[in-house]
């Protein structure tokens, strides 16, 4: 189960050079929580995961929302991608630090909330 | 190739009309279903097809190498899934709520009846 | 002119707050403004009457033509004068018309709207910016007499004459963009350098008529007329303003303003003349044998507008000159009137003439203004509308064609309209006192200043004419008829034809006054004729209309979803099968010769598993199938380089698959509820609808289209530090559409939420 949240985030990473990005990590990581909902019952799921969903949803597209602000500080378009530096990681190889990274684990956060919260609340629902 | 995804777009286009096109309600999410999915290889085939050449440009190359597979409706279409996806859910939960509040599975007394 | 308006507009956006704030001197209050703004217009007075034309522009959408364009000439200004002036007398009387009304500062709020928007029209020189103007009084009106909107017949007045000016108004719009494809421009200044142009153009008369029937409408013409009498429901002030002195008025202002394009010609003189003079006859008719105050004054204001139209048609120099005096007679004398009238109203709770009587000795002053203002209508002198009167006589003795019969028409009308300003003017106020002895009293100071000062104007003006004549009448004719015209008025003539003329319409007129009871028999007996007039067609045309409608809802809107399926997927098929056979190739066919066995076999899966889909008998089996569909269909991305696709498809179709199995138990058993004849049907419909769509896709594949866009994503994806192209176009080039996509999801997922958690019978049951 930590697996397959650490495998989504490896996915959201090197999403930018490789198959992968924020919609695939955030599916595969709401996939996960689905799982561990199926196997152990929702409430534990709930647990697992800390915050709710709503939660998820609202910062992701917080996240989103806001990379595109430093473009737009710069006299550019709104959403326009700025990068910075760059660290060499195990697993996604070099990783670039940018906007639109961040914009990623906006769309990250959103796809995964919403995943886990449609299925919570579906679930739930008798 | 094409000619067969052709036809078996049309295929699924003509089970999806076919589905839509009931008066149960768990029929028509089924419809809705298959018809997103008809959509999505319809823009990826009419976009033309190639074989196993993914757009992700090569360690050290600096443009993706000829042929490659046309990113643009790729990008659509995973949008377009994942929407989907959502509205399906939508619906399912739509159909439920309805469901167990009018009690009928059939959409021709869906219209008539009023709030109960 | 700009910054009058944005203040006027403003006012009228604060008027309600204004009102919170200042209570009963409210009137008062937004009346200093509004003076103020007469007062600018006043002080252009010398320059625009030494020929000037005082043009502003700003730009407002230049790629469209259109400018913020405003000119003042001789005519617009006399219009602006009666606005603003009129108009601050108009706010004081609400003031105290409506003082405790539950609404009066909406009120005051609608009313200085109106005022903007007329004052607007009557400067614009570009002809949208007038056009929007002329829609803003249409509407500002509508709210207008409609407000007090509890009673069914002022919101059935108020639409009335919402439609027919507002259907004026699209004529008259049509009319603009047609004179703007003639002209070249919208700008009423530059039309006015090739005044020839339209008059010479295949399109004049179209245009003509067009723009005549927005004026028509406006104005209260025949057979237009009917919507004024019925805009009576309208608060007093309102009547007063906009029913005498500005917004019917507008009509007028509008064939002034294009005499100079459109006038001169024979249609013109024969339309807008007969025109003329049909709705001046009418009005005067159905003026007398009507008993309301309000009323009496609504169909002489017709007959009036039908004399201005009337003298604008016959277009001589001198017609124009009665046209401009006579409508300062008439705004004076019909405000002055209508504000008697309310404040009679106001103090005595009727209007109707037959039970009033003997009010001098209760309102003095109110009586005195009151028998003004009726002398000026009635053509006595010393008052400005002797003059009027004298110069309307000379000019329709002059008209080049049918001379006689307008005079006599002319004559006609105006024996009628003294014996209604007799009935208005006098009858309520003098004779023997009929009301009940209820403490009656002079109407507060807010209801009388606006008919005295109307009055002592008319008065005036009368006695020392050059006030008027050269500052304001000179101009207002100079512009009208594009040239230099210098006006003298006097109020002695001499002897001769035009004075006897003048002595009978008097001598006739009371002589009238004393027959009126008849007058109001034979009304009575005519009435189920006058019902089949045009109002009678106006309340058939929108009952048709309203049926109509009903009609094709019920036609259209049924209620069966799958009817509304079957006509979008059926002209959807129909619209790619016309496409498909008007540019379809020669050769559709591909052929199989770059097959692969394996991939043949995923789409036979496909549509074996969709099969199965459609005719499972249990709901379980049908999700599995699709699943089988989703999986395949993500092989096929995954086969065709589009990994990324592929692994979304898989974890899109897994969690599908579980929401599925979630509610499957919650969600109905299928059941077969169509006959076997309506399923052949739609699976028949299905399969030609299927063939189409591969055929458009064969099609879709032979088409070369021009340089792809994603040509420029593969290039500059590395640009934007990515390898995986798709991933860029999402998070980057197209990364606001991506956020558009994500915020639509989150609002599915709380939709979903509130679908099944809140529930109206469980609110407890919540989280």
């Amino acid at each position: 189960m930590p697996l397959q949240l650490a495998f989504s985030i490896v996915l959201l990473v090197r999403g930018h050079n490789e198959p992968g990005g924020g919609f695939i990590g955030g599916l595969v990581a709401a996939c996960g929580i689905a799982l561990h909902g199926i196997a152990f019952g929702i409430p534990a799921a709930r647990r697992l995961l800390r915050v709710p969903p709503p939660m998820l949803i609202g910062t992701g597209l917080l996240i989103a929302a806001l990379s595109g602000l430093p473009g737009l500080f710069q006299g550019q378009p709104f959403l326009t991608g700025l990068w910075g530096g760059s660290v060499p990681t195990l697993l996604a190889g070099q990783l670039k630090f940018g906007t639109p990274l961040l914009f990623d684990v906006g769309v990250y956060l959103v796809v995964a909330g919403i995943a886990v919260h449609l299925i919570f609340t579906m679930a739930e629902d008798q | 190739m094409e000619t067969t995804l052709a036809i078996v777009i049309g295929g699924l286009y003509a089970i999806s009309f076919y589905l839509m096109l009931r008066r149960s309600m768990v029929k028509l999410i089924l419809g809705l279903m298959l018809f997103s999915q008809a959509v999505n290889l319809l823009l990826f085939t009419a976009a033309g097809l190639t074989r196993g050449q993914p757009p992700i440009i090569p360690e050290g190359a600096d443009a993706l190498p000829v042929p490659f597979a046309d990113p643009l409706p790729q990008a659509l279409i995973l949008t377009a899934i994942v929407i989907s996806f959502g509205m399906i859910a939508f619906t399912l939960a739509l159909t439920r709520r309805a469901h167990s509040s009018l009690e009928t599975d059939d959409l021709d007394q869906l219209g008539r009846s009023e709030r109960p | 002119m700009l910054t009058v308006l944005i203040t006027i507009f403003v006012l009228a956006a604060a008027a309600p707050m204004l009102h919170r704030l200042l209570r009963g001197a409210t009137g008062w209050a937004l009346a200093l403004p509004v003076v103020a703004v007469t007062a600018w217009f006043a002080t252009l007075v010398p320059a625009v009457s030494g020929g000037e034309v005082i043009l502003e522009s700003r730009p407002w959408v230049p790629a469209l033509g259109l400018d913020l364009a405003f000119r003042v000439d001789g005519w617009s200004l006399l219009f602006l004068l009666l606005i603003a002036g009129i108009g601050a007398l108009i706010l004081i009387y609400a003031g105290g018309y409506l003082h405790g009304h539950r609404h009066e500062g909406r009120f005051f709020g609608f009313l200085l709207l109106f005022m903007g928007s007329m004052l607007g029209l009557v400067a614009a020189d570009n002809l949208i910016v007038m056009f929007i103007f002329w829609e803003l009084t249409s509407f500002s009106s509508y709210l207008l007499i409609g407000f007090n909107h509890e009673e069914t017949k002022s919101r059935a007045a108020a639409l009335q004459a919402l439609l027919v000016t507002g259907g004026g108004g699209l004529a008259l719009l049509a009319g603009f963009i047609l004179i703007g494809q003639v002209g070249g421009t919208f700008s009423f200044s530059a039309l006015l350098e090739n005044a020839d142009v339209l008059r010479h153009h295949a399109l004049y008369l179209p245009i003509l008529l067009l723009v005549l029937a927005g004026a028509f409408t406006k104005s209260a013409q025949v057979p237009f007329h009917f919507w004024l009498p019925g805009a009576m429901a309208a608060p007093t002030p309102v009547s007063a303003y906009l029913h005498s002195a500005t917004m019917v008025k507008a009509g007028v202002f509008l064939l002034g303003r294009f005499n100079p394009l459109l006038g001169g010609t024979d249609v013109w003189h024969t339309v807008v003349t007969g025109v003329g003079a049909a709705t001046m006859l009418t009005g005067a008719l159905l003026a007398l044998p009507q008993t309301d105050l309000k009323r009496l004054l609504a169909y002489s204001t017709v007959s009036g507008l039908g004399t201005l139209t009337l003298l604008l048609g016959i277009g001589t120099t001198l017609a124009t000159k009665a046209a401009a005096v006579f409508l300062i007679v008439h705004s004076l004398y019909k405000g002055a009137l209508f504000m008697v009238a309310g404040a009679v109203d106001h103090e005595t709770g009727t209007r109707d003439v037959r039970s009033l009587g003997g009010l001098f000795k209760v309102m003095p002053i109110t009586a005195l203004a009151a028998g003004a203002a009726a002398l000026s209508m009635s053509g006595f002198p010393p008052l400005l509308g002797f003059i009027s009167k004298e110069l309307l006589y000379e000019a329709k003795l002059a008209a080049p064609s049918g001379a006689m019969l307008i005079t006599a028409a002319g004559v006609g009308a105006n024996i009628l309209m003294v014996a209604v300003a007799i009935i208005v003017g006098f009858r309520p106020f003098h004779g023997a006192r009929q009301l009940p002895a209820k403490p009656m009293h002079e109407p507060p100071l807010a209801l009388w200043l606006g008919p005295a000062v109307l009055a002592a104007l008319a008065l005036v003006a009368g006695l020392f004419p050059s006030l008027v004549d050269r500052p304001l009448v000179s101009a207002a004719v100079s512009a009208i008829r594009a040239k230099e015209t210098t006006v003298e008025l006097k109020l002695w003539h001499g002897l001769n034809l035009v004075l006897l003329l003048s002595v009978v319409t008097v001598l006739a007129g009371v002589f009238v006054y004393f027959l009126r009871q008849r007058c109001r028999a034979l009304a009575a007996r005519l009435a189920p004729v006058v019902r089949f007039g045009p109002e009678r067609g106006y309340e058939l045309g929108l009952r048709a209309l309203t049926a109509v409608a009903a009609g094709q809802t019920r036609l259209l809107q049924h209620g069966y979803l799958r009817g509304y399926v079957l006509t979008v997927l059926g002209v959807a098929t129909v619209l790619a099968a016309f496409a498909l056979v008007r540019f379809g190739p020669a050769t559709l066919w591909i052929g199989f010769e770059d097959v692969r066995i394996h991939e043949v076999a995923i789409g036979v899966l496909v549509l074996a598993a969709a099969l199965v889909a459609a005719n499972a008998r249990s709901r379980l089996a049908a999700v599995v199938a699709l699943g089988v569909v989703g999986y395949s269909v993500a092989l096929i991305y995954g086969l065709y380089g589009a990994p990324d696709l592929a692994v979304t498809q898989i974890l899109v179709e897994t969690l599908t698959l579980v929401l599925f199995v979630l509610v499957v138990v919650h969600l109905p058993q299928f059941s077969t509820l169509s006959s076997p004849r309506r399923r052949r049907w739609d699976a028949a419909f299905a399969g030609v609808a299927g063939l189409v769509i591969t055929l458009l896709v064969l099609k879709a594949l032979h088409v070369e289209s021009g340089e792809r866009v994603s040509q420029y994503f593969a290039e500059n994806a590395l640009r934007a530090q990515g390898r995986n192209v798709v991933n860029v176009i999402l998070v980057d080039f197209r990364a606001l559409d991506t956020l558009g996509e994500i915020a639509v999801l989150s609002v599915a997922a709380l939709g979903v939420f509130a679908l099944l958690k809140l529930r109206p019978g469980a609110r407890k049951e919540d989280r």
